[in-house]
């Protein structure tokens, strides 16, 4: 079986899954199951001076019948006072040696605060601190979480601040409500950062009550936006970890976080270039158990790749991505749609004669459509709404040889429109 | 479950006669609903007679719109409610479902349909309409079985004052008289006539013969059109020796009965023999046994291959333990005050006949008797002629009423549909013909031909 064991910014863990800062890791009881259960590592709920939550704290997005497909939550940071985290960690620490434990920081914007809390910190043996400046809602009307992670500037002074005092890693947990990650990604880095962590909750309203009319979550007849979570967001998160670790100046580890629920989200995660891969959403949802497929699922993938530790595999997928200019505008594929394995169902006509190139024809006697090759631009859209795995392939037409948008540029040609003539369009071009 | 099916059989007939699909709850249905894949032209809806939209109803209860469901519904075949209880959904919608074709269940669509149509007859909401204002005409429907109910809500919505007359006492025709009650009890048929009178505002006359009570004459006096849907007659004779003792039933008659009082009151006996091998035949074996019946059987002069009642409605039979007598035809009913046995002559397949199948030819010296405290006919139904032949011009085939593909009948002020024209087929083809020769009727009535 492959090795999992990571080392993060030199933080040392049996395995790449660790638990998110959150509900899941608000008490040392919870750690203590969640490494009986398997987990490589926990990062504490955040830990500053206790605050008051509100009731209700959560909303969900369900969809088709299934639930919690998004979660938000518009809880705060701990609500127990620093010493007993520090207690408790020191304690879980003890028991739990070859496991991460990274806490969580957020206090006022104060160098002699962060101080203090930081250097408490490093007598527990704690792995390493994570420093929240990605908590979107709540903590960042009073000047603390994402009101620091959205000026890179703040982000910088206070990684500063943090590493003057830290005797162990400090990683900065990124928020996603920026335009463009790089930036405050960059700004960790400048000001030390041994890693960072990303993404936070993304600024939402899972949804309204149509009765009440009060958005979700509803707080004694009112409501504010809170942090978005979940399979939902974990597109969003590929990309912002795929943006930083593709970047040529960004070269700190990447801890990779937002709806990961299967190994396979994980190994995805690892490949656009993380290291660890922090859950929480789907723990909330599933509990502790949940690392068992994790692992399990995670370790024989990789056997079957030929993997034999997580850096094998890490940044593969990032390493493909490119801007958009410079990808092959000569590359050509075409529907196909194996006869076979056709149900009938007629979706891949409807969605390209609506919403695509009407490419696909209907075929008088047959449940099963034609591909018009002239007219297909090859995008994707049929075999993404056919419901029969590889019913319906690209196939690639190739011939002429690649060539970027850029490179177009740069021969000083322009690219112009290539909508395919269909029988009857006037030849406009 | 052997066991189970004893106890059944022997016990409460209440519990007997329970659902066989029982309701979805609301959190089911909305699951249920999103596996359908919404296909484009479905071949569900093509298979429907009355082309229900499926693809657009499912949808609906599943972004939980179950009356904009049950409007999609209704207004293709306003008798929903009860087609999705009574439908052969595994020969029809559900049986094309392309899910099948990855290895997965169909749909479970008719259960679906039930959840929409329950919603809004149980929450009274009114999904088809208002009618047209009145347009002073009046049109009369002979038969308030599906074919008249659906062509009744269809005049009614197009603004013509409808009067239906049906001669039992309650309107409903077999829904209410025919199906099996664990497919459709009586208080389902009745809401469902009641809601489809909300909905179209038609008069019902129950308990009203045409012919007798009132005279075609009259009827032709008072309304511009006559719609007959007025189904089939009584059970098809044997015509064999002993055939009027006691205890000799037809399937038609004794199923009207069952639905007519309670459990209890109905005189099974020991030993059932029904005859034929369709699916009334079915119908009445099955409920033979849940009445308690210790031993039903069916005779059927074929085999198994040529039996018409559907495969599932078979299985249904064979789990209440009913027997079946392939190759087995009655020749004599035999007993003295009372039927105490049918004589049967053992039969083999030969020479296909006029329908293909092969020909029932008797073995020589093969008879044998089966005890039968109770022998229930179930070999098809003669047709309305009496009624039929009065009226001028209507021409009959074989009993069947020919029509135009506008359900004209040779009458042009008569129009027909249901089983008085396909001789006996599925609710669902009643209710498309009743709805077709409604809109013909009004087409005929403004003059566009019909």
């Amino acid at each position: 079986m492959a090795d999992l064991s990571i080392n993060m910014a030199g933080i040392r863990s049996p395995n790449p899954f660790w638990l998110a800062s959150g509900p899941p890791t608000n008490t040392g009881y919870q750690a203590d199951r969640a490494f009986e259960a398997g987990w490589g590592g926990v990062v504490w709920k955040t830990i500053g001076d206790p605050i008051v939550n509100v009731n209700s704290r959560y909303g969900a997005l369900g969809y088709k019948g299934q639930r919690v497909m998004g979660l938000n939550n518009i809880e705060l940071i701990t609500d127990r006072p620093i010493e007993v985290n520090l207690k408790e960690i020191r304690e879980v620490k003890k028991r739990w040696p070859d496991r991460a434990v990274v806490a969580s920081l957020m206090v006022e914007s104060s160098r002699e605060k962060w101080h203090d809390i930081v250097k408490r910190v490093n007598d527990t043996g704690a792995d390493g601190i994570e420093l929240n400046f990605g908590c979107p809602h709540g903590m960042s009307e009073r000047g603390m979480g994402s009101a620091v992670g959205q000026v890179p500037e703040y982000t910088c002074q206070i990684t500063e601040w943090v590493k003057e005092a830290a005797r162990i890693p400090v990683l900065v947990k990124l928020t996603p409500n920026v335009a463009d990650v790089v930036y405050p990604g960059l700004a960790a880095q400048r000001g030390g950062a041994d890693g960072v962590a990303l993404i936070n909750t993304i600024n939402s309203v899972t949804g309204v009550n149509l009765d009440s009319l009060v958005p979700n979550p509803n707080v004694h007849g009112h409501s504010a936006h809170g942090g978005y979570c979940g399979p939902a967001v974990k597109p969003i998160a590929l990309n912002m970890v795929g943006s930083l670790a593709h970047h040529p100046e960004f070269k700190i580890p990447i801890s990779g976080i937002g709806g990961i629920e299967s190994w396979s989200d994980a190994a995805e995660f690892i490949a656009m270039g993380a290291t660890s891969v922090q859950v929480c959403t789907a723990a909330m949802k599933y509990g502790f158990r949940m690392v068992g497929d994790l692992i399990d699922g995670l370790g024989r993938w990789m056997d079957s790749k030929g993997f034999k530790t997580i850096a094998d595999f890490r940044g593969l997928a990032s390493n493909r991505m490119r801007d958009w200019g410079e990808l092959d505008l000569n590359y050509r594929i075409v529907a196909h749609i194996e006869p076979d394995r056709c149900i009938g169902c007629q979706l891949c006509y409807i969605a390209c004669e609506d919403a695509a190139h009407q490419s696909i024809r209907l075929v008088e006697g047959s449940r099963v459509p034609r591909i018009d090759e002239a007219t297909c631009v090859g995008c994707n859209l049929c075999s993404l709404v056919c419901p029969v795995p590889h019913c319906i392939n690209m196939q690639t037409r190739n011939g002429q040889p690649v060539k970027s948008f850029k490179e177009y540029v740069a021969a000083g040609e322009a690219p112009r429109g290539n909508y395919p003539l269909h029988e009857g369009d006037e030849a406009y071009l | 479950m052997l066991e189970q099916d004893l106890d059944r059989r022997t016990q409460d007939p209440e519990a007997n006669f329970a659902d066989i699909k029982p309701p979805l709850s609301d959190e089911y249905a909305v699951v249920e609903a999103n596996r359908c894949l919404y296909c484009y032209e479905a071949p569900c809806m093509q298979a429907c007679p009355t082309h229900i939209d499926v693809p657009e109803f499912i949808r609906r209860i599943g972004t939980r719109n179950v009356a904009g469901a049950a409007r999609t519904i209704l207004e293709a075949n306003a008798l929903g409610a009860s087609c999705a209880r009574v439908c052969p959904t595994e020969m029809l919608c559900e049986g094309m479902c392309v899910m099948h074709h990855m290895d997965m269940p169909a749909i479970d669509i008719g259960r679906l349909q039930r959840y929409a149509t329950d919603h809004v007859m149980k929450h009274d909401i009114q999904v088809l309409g208002p009618p047209a204002p009145p347009n002073g005409r009046s049109v009369a429907v002979v038969g308030a079985g599906p074919a008249g109910l659906a062509a009744a809500t269809e005049l009614g919505l197009l603004g013509y004052q409808v009067v239906v007359f049906d001669d039992k006492p309650e309107p409903g025709g077999l829904n209410r008289y025919g199906i099996a009650p664990y497919k459709m009890t009586n208080q389902e048929a009745r809401d469902e006539v009641e809601y489809l009178r909300k909905t179209a505002g038609f008069t019902l006359k129950a308990g009203v013969r045409v012919g007798r009570d009132v005279t075609l004459e009259e009827l032709e006096k008072e309304f511009a059109a006559i719609f007959l849907g007025v189904g089939l007659g009584s059970s098809r004779r044997l015509q064999i020796p002993g055939e009027d003792l006691p205890g000799v039933v037809g399937a038609t008659e004794w199923i009207e009965e069952l639905r007519s009082k309670p459990y209890h009151e109905m005189k099974v006996g020991r030993r059932v023999v029904v005859v034929g091998a369709g699916n009334t035949a079915i119908d009445a074996a099955t409920e033979a046994s849940r009445l308690g019946a210790e031993q039903v059987t069916i005779v059927y002069r074929r085999g198994r291959e040529e039996m018409p009642a559907y495969e599932f409605e078979y299985e249904l039979a064979l789990k209440d333990r009913v027997d079946f007598a392939w190759f087995t035809h009655p020749v004599a009913v035999l007993g003295g005050d009372k039927v105490t046995a049918l004589r049967c002559q053992r039969m083999q397949p030969g020479e296909p006949d006029a329908s293909g199948r092969p020909r029932p030819v008797p073995v020589p010296g093969s008879e044998l008797e089966m005890p039968a405290d109770l022998i229930i006919k179930a070999t098809g139904q003669e047709s309305q002629e009496s009624l039929l032949s009065q009226v001028k011009g209507l021409v009959l085939k074989s009993g069947k009423v020919v029509v135009s593909e506008s359900y004209q009948t040779g009458n042009p002020r008569y129009f027909a549909g249901g089983d008085c024209l396909n001789g006996g087929k599925e609710v669902v083809n009643a209710v498309a013909h009743g709805r077709d020769a409604a809109r013909s009727i009004h087409a005929y009535l403004n003059g566009k031909g019909a």
